[in-house]
């Protein structure tokens, strides 16, 4: 698993995390599901320039296995096809378990999937590849909620 | 070659580039992220697609290979070229998946085995393209020159 960084107890999943901003007066937390590593460096380089810390998960299982650890994010980016567990399923699966993260789907498939993984508990969707005007978007929108 | 004289013919050959689509807009998304706490983005990034794309193509070259073509990995292969190539701009590599996964869903192995080659033919093009404008940068910084930034 490509998860690292401190997972303190400030990620504590019983930490009620009501407000958008889960790591409040912190840098904001992000995690990367892609099973492409060209994708997550991308993505990682776009989260980057707005000063996003970020963390990585190669598919929706290892992403849900953060959370199960205790990991908590304030924006996850999730891919829909992958390995293992897809991303329809684990972002289901991290809104069954609670999570209230930003979930983003990413996807380079048409809209035909579009509406199923919205219906798993997505916030929004994006077709591939993300670009610097949508995350600014998606990291201004924490600013509105703080 | 003076610096100038260098900067200028970088500016014509990655316009040439685009111009003929070879790389879209996402290039330059790459080289918006490119900054002092991230020099070497653009070349980093670009170096694991090419390595993820010969590995793709390997053993896609192998699946269709087979006496009986397992359809559904070609289409997931293709499926993850599209997606690496779109995220640093390879149009014309990423084109090439679309009709891909077109005859894959037909499985139809004669369209699949042309749309390799097609896809391999395009790759070797963009990378042989990169790999020149990558010189260039070089070149211009070891003349102590800066890159010029494209609109």
């Amino acid at each position: 698993m490509l998860i690292s960084g401190k997972m303190s107890s400030c990620y504590d999943i019983n930490v009620s995390c009501s407000n958008k901003n889960l790591n409040i007066g912190k840098k904001l937390k992000a995690l990367i599901v892609d099973d492409d590593r060209v994708v997550r460096m991308v993505h990682k380089g776009l989260l980057k320039k707005f000063g996003v810390e970020t963390h990585e998960a190669k598919n929706g299982e290892e992403a849900v296995l953060a959370h199960r650890a205790g990991a908590c994010f304030d924006l996850i980016l999730m891919d829909l096809d992958m390995p293992v567990m897809n991303g329809r399923q684990a972002t289901q699966e991290l809104r069954d378990m609670d999570v209230v993260s930003l979930i983003v789907g990413v996807t380079s498939t048409g809209e035909e999937e579009k509406e199923a993984f919205m219906n798993a508990g997505l916030d929004y969707y994006y077709q591939k590849p993300l670009t610097v005007d949508v995350v600014r978007l998606l990291v201004e929108k924490f600013k509105d909620d703080a | 070659m003076e610096v100038g004289q260098l900067q200028r013919s970088f500016i014509e050959y990655i316009s040439s580039l685009f111009n003929e689509g070879f790389l879209d807009a996402q290039f330059s998304q790459l080289q918006q992220l490119q900054d002092e706490s991230n020099p070497d983005f653009v070349v980093e990034v670009v170096s694991l697609f090419f390595e993820d794309s010969e590995r793709l193509l390997n053993d896609l070259t192998m699946a269709l290979d087979q006496p009986n073509v397992d359809f559904k990995q070609v289409d997931a292969h293709v499926h993850q070229l599209k997606g690496s190539s779109s995220s640093v701009g390879a149009q014309r590599v990423k084109n090439c998946c679309v009709p891909f996964r077109n005859v894959c869903e037909e499985q139809n192995t004669e369209g699949c085995l042309r749309c390799l080659q097609q896809i391999k033919q395009e790759y070797l093009l963009v990378k042989n393209k990169l790999q020149t404008l990558f010189e260039l940068e070089q070149q211009i910084v070891a003349a102590g020159g800066a890159i010029p930034m494209m609109q």
